[in-house]
């Protein structure tokens, strides 16, 4: 019994992870309309600017708050400046602009940053805490905490905001909101910068786990759209949840099914995630789409 | 629907193809094999994507099965390449048509990450039935030489027998597009309401193109596997099926003539980017990618539809 | 008349010997050796691009100091990004377009056995690939391939070794990665605990690259009664490994792959404690270990990434990888002189004796011959005790088994 409760653990620390990024993508997603392919790599370019900045000698809490900032920065550029020019075309259109950033971005961190893997801090201390026989790690308790802490910021803007209820309107309805007087492109400008935001956060918690290099991000972006598939793209809470459930039925999977054991992880995984969207295709906590004939 | 290209740019493009290997050497004429198959590849995807709006991130999946069809069928049982070939595209099919089914319940968004989780988990697979796989090895074929003594090198032969493969399924394709079956795919993909409304069995439309699809995707993939004599799982990874998306857009969406123009765009641009810089070569291509749907938002094909657009629109109006 | 007639006759023969002779060294002029390589600069492997760019560097050193023999070397080096398909294509360029004189320290399992078969076709020397795998010795099949470092399967067997001579009521419990790699690897370990492996080997756990981390894995190991952990990772999750293992408190034997026995990289961020008592078996001197801190080659070595390669990280073991191996081929290259012929450039990797590299740990020895294309088969067993690698035991070697 033990070794099930330290495996659920672990699968919520792993589990926070995907969560974390995959609420960046469903923030995207429910702001602008796109699955932003390259929010991985945003995410990676951000933890660098934050690596980059405690090389400085900036103290770890500065080099935070400071890569926030410039990464929301950055998000509202690259939309305004990448994004706009294909923001009327077709869906798959903007698809490969995406697709584009994803690989100048990992091409340009590579380049200036090298390949091989760096250590990035944690803000959390490193002795594991011990719950009986389970073990799990502060940061890992820490992070999923951080993610929780950057829902409820998103859930209380969106929600009680005017310029969270402007955000919304223009996703769903762009023409009437023009009418109001929103500005829809700049709507979907800060929809970027908060997702990239979100992404920064996810990338410095993620980044003590896995270490810090260009590729980091892949693996974990696949799971990332395993938990939002799962939790559904139209549910930031959902999303984090989803995360959650990933990591937990992984790593359960991967103990208790001996056939298939770790060899095919990430199939069954995968194979979840096709399951419930056979069952129900907007995810667990999403609401499907309905739309006018 | 699909531009009729005019017969004689069709005639000059296919007497060109033929001459070819009378002007380059071996090397760039593998190459072009491989064009020749990858254009095979994208047009597959091209009929579910751009033809019947079905977005499929995992199209590398087919052309993984149809690449160890033949391997196995060659490495295990010495079968005769023409016929694994033959095989890949019928199996593939029916994998294809089977996976069309569930995908009918998924709408946009969640069929491409379907399909991207069939993609990803595609290696895993591969390396975990090692015995018919060889695993992460791989398994190592060996080209095949000219049958019936003709004197041609191995590379000018594969490259004459891809390129016939190639005209028969884009000819079959045309046909299959320009008749009953197109336009109802088409109109699946504008309007599936509207569509069925008219009568037309959606169902079983976007399943068959789900099948055809695939089966097209498959015969490339094995084809493949014979043109670089090797298939290993690290070759049919994500990244794979992301080309294939990208070779589709930029070449022309609901294109024939699109499916070329992307298979030289991702074959030969990713070489060029590399040459441009050997610092960042990805961000090259990146930027190759990005620069190409501001000019052509609808791909090589849209643009040029375009162009003789307004050059027939041009001359109509100067006549007038 | 007659002299004319010898002169002329002369001339011309000396002409079709030089014809000939050019047409015997494709890649090679009086001024210059072209030379292939293939790595993935970009990619899943990226992290090993750096071996190509130290290799680079370190020609453009040979280059700076009078080449060799009179000849510089023209290092062509392409990105494959670790896929099959490219690599072919990419070779295929460089023999055919680029007539390159043979292809040197090209990576990986995969995309090697993809050029395996032509490379031998088009008799062109594929020399010192830089993978571990086993079959790259083969003289008889496949006399133009050479392998270089001591095999995946080969360390196995070390460890092997040590577990059945040191270990009573050994339990192993191993976690590697799920390709060619850490399958040799684990192959090297059954093949030397022969029938015993089933009895010895208790559980096994694989990890893919793309997975974020092995806890979920160590927690599994731990609790199977495994006495003996064979750790069979990239240094990325060697470290998460060593550290959730102390986490929870599970002391085995700990059997580490060389790939990830750098103090700096892995031992250092997982934790000295926590690594205490490792054992590895290394065949190059790790520059983070202190105790090489005034080794006259480490000083060489760094000096030279100084000057040549300041972008380069000094920690990263795969710089001294490349270092070393292209140390081992302008050897090859001085030993041929003016015969830089295929035939002859293979001849010579062949006909390594007793060759000393500067980074290569004290008492091993580069050696090849004719039915012999190992050309390192050495390794040192070495216990961490805190600070730094211990050296134990006598040298083992592959070759004599």
């Amino acid at each position: 019994m033990d070794i099930f409760f330290q495996q659920v653990v672990s699968g919520l620390a792993t589990g926070g992870i995907y969560g974390s990024v995959a609420l960046a993508l469903v923030m995207i997603y429910q702001a602008t309309d796109v699955v932003n392919y390259a929010q991985g790599e945003m995410a990676m370019f951000s933890t660098y600017l934050a690596w980059t900045l405690m090389n400085a000698g900036v103290p770890y809490w500065g080099a935070f708050f400071g890569t926030l900032v410039i990464s929301f920065v950055g998000g509202v550029l690259l939309e305004r400046v990448v994004i706009r020019p294909v923001e009327s075309k077709p869906i798959l259109t903007i698809v490969i602009v995406c697709i584009g950033l994803l690989v100048i971005l990992n091409s340009v961190a590579g380049w200036i940053y090298s390949y091989i893997q760096k250590p990035f801090p944690s803000p959390f201390p490193p002795r594991p805490i011990v719950l009986g026989t389970v073990v799990f790690g502060a940061h890992d308790l820490g992070a999923i905490g951080v993610t929780l802490v950057v829902l409820a910021f998103l859930y209380v803007f969106f929600r009680f905001t005017t310029l969270g209820l402007a955000m919304r309107a223009a996703a769903q309805n762009p023409a009437s909101s023009r009418l109001c007087g929103i500005r829809v492109g700049w709507m979907l400008a800060i929809g970027w910068g908060l997702a990239a935001m979100v992404g920064a956060v996810a990338g410095m918690m993620v980044a003590p786990v896995v270490f810090l290099d260009p590729n980091m991000m892949a693996g974990i972006l696949i799971y990332a759209f395993a938990s939002a598939t799962l939790g559904g793209f139209t549910s930031p809470g959902g999303a984090v949840l989803g995360g959650l459930i990933v990591g937990v039925i992984e790593n359960l999977v991967g103990t208790y099914v001996r056939f298939i054991g770790t060899e095919l992880k990430l199939t069954v995984a995968l194979a979840v995630i096709l399951i419930v969207l056979v069952l129900k295709p907007s995810g667990l906590f999403g609401r499907a789409a309905v739309h006018r004939v | 629907m699909t531009a009729r290209a005019p017969v004689i740019v069709v005639a000059v493009a296919l007497a060109a193809a033929l001459a070819l290997p009378l002007f380059v050497s071996n090397f760039r004429l593998f190459q072009f094999t491989q064009v020749a198959v990858y254009a095979i590849a994208l047009l597959g995807l091209n009929i579910l994507t751009g033809y019947n709006g079905q977005i499929s991130l995992g199209h590398g999946a087919f052309y993984a099965l149809g690449a160890y069809t033949t391997a196995i069928m060659i490495d295990q049982w010495s079968v005769p390449y023409p016929l694994t070939i033959v095989t890949a595209g019928i199996l593939c099919l029916v994998v294809g048509f089977l996976f069309g089914i569930p995908a009918l319940r998924l709408e946009g968004l969640y069929l491409a990450l379907a399909t991207f989780a069939l993609a990803l988990a595609i290696p895993q697979i591969l390396k975990y039935f090692e015995h018919w796989t060889g695993g992460s090895q791989g398994i190592v074929l060996s080209k095949p030489n000219p049958p019936w003594g003709i004197t041609l090198s191995p590379d000018q032969w594969l490259y004459y027998f891809t390129l016939a493969i190639l005209v028969a399924l884009f000819v079959l394709a045309r046909n299959l597009l320009a008749g009953r079956t197109g336009r109802a795919i088409v109109a699946i993909r504008d309007n599936p309401i509207a569509a069925q409304a008219m009568g037309v069995n959606t169902a079983l439309y976007k399943s068959l193109t789900f099948g055809v699809s695939a089966g097209y995707t498959g015969v490339a993939g094995a084809l493949s596997a014979i043109v670089i004599a090797f298939v290993a799982p690290d070759a049919f990874n994500v990244f794979l099926s992301i080309t294939f998306v990208t070779g589709i857009v930029i070449g022309g969406l609901a294109s024939i003539s699109g499916a070329i123009f992307g298979a030289l765009f991702i074959q030969f641009v990713p070489n060029w980017a590399q040459d441009i810089s050997k610092a960042a070569p990805w961000a090259i291509y990146g930027i190759f990618l990005i620069g190409f749907m501001y000019v052509m938002p609808f791909g090589i094909a849209g643009a040029i539809r375009r162009l003789a657009a307004r050059a027939a629109h041009r001359g109509t109006a100067a006549r007038a | 008349m007659l002299t004319r007639a010898v002169l002329s006759a002369l001339i011309a023969t000396l002409a079709l010997v030089a014809s000939a002779t050019a047409a015997d060294t494709p890649g090679v002029t009086a001024t210059e050796i072209k030379i292939g390589h293939t790595n993935p600069y970009s990619g899943p492997a990226s992290a090993y691009g750096t071996i190509g760019k130290v290799i680079t560097a370190y020609f453009k050193k040979v280059n700076d100091e009078g080449g060799i023999n009179g000849r510089k070397i023209n290092f062509i080096s392409v990105d494959d990004g670790y896929s099959p398909p490219k690599t072919v294509e990419m070779v295929r360029r460089l023999v055919e377009q680029d007539q390159v004189a043979f292809v040197f320290n090209t990576l990986g399992t995969p995309t090697n056995s993809a050029i395996h078969k032509y490379m031998n076709q088009q008799k062109v020397p594929q020399l010192f690939v830089a993978t571990g795998a086993t079959k790259w010795g083969d003289p008889q099949h496949f006399p133009w391939t050479m392998g270089w470092q001591p095999t995946y399967q080969a360390e196995g067997h070390i460890y092997a070794q040590y577990v059945l001579k040191n270990v009573p009521n050994a339990k192993i419990g191993i976690l590697y990665q799920n390709d060619d790699y850490g399958k040799d690897y684990v192959k090297g370990l059954k093949d030397a605990l022969g029938d015993n492996a089933k009895k010895i080997i208790v559980m096994e756990q694989t990890y893919e690259v793309t997975d974020p981390t092995v806890d979920s894995q160590i927690v599994n190991l731990k609790n199977s009664g495994a006495n003996v952990f064979y750790n069979v990772t990239i240094p990325k999750f060697a470290v998460q490994a060593i550290k959730k293992a102390h986490d929870v408190g599970w002391k085995p034997l700990h059997l580490l792959n060389s790939v990830s026995s750098s103090v700096g990289v892995v031992l250092k961020p997982a934790g000295l404690e926590a690594s205490k008592d490792i054992i590895t078996a290394r065949y190059l001197k790790d520059v983070t270990d202190p105790q090489w801190k005034n080794d006259a080659g480490y000083k060489d070595w760094l000096a030279f990434m100084q000057k040549y390669y300041p972008d380069g990280s000094t920690v990263d073991d795969f710089n001294v990888y490349g270092y070393t191996v292209a140390q081992g081929l302008v050897q090859v290259l001085k030993q041929c002189g003016n015969d830089l012929s295929r035939a002859n450039i293979m001849k010579q990797a062949a006909s390594l004796k007793d060759l000393t590299l500067p980074m290569l740990l004290p008492g091993i020895k580069v050696n090849t011959s004719a039915t012999d294309f190992y050309p390192i088969e050495q390794e040192q067993l070495a216990k961490f005790d805190g600070e730094r690698w211990v050296n134990f035991g006598e040298l083992f070697d592959a070759s004599k088994k």
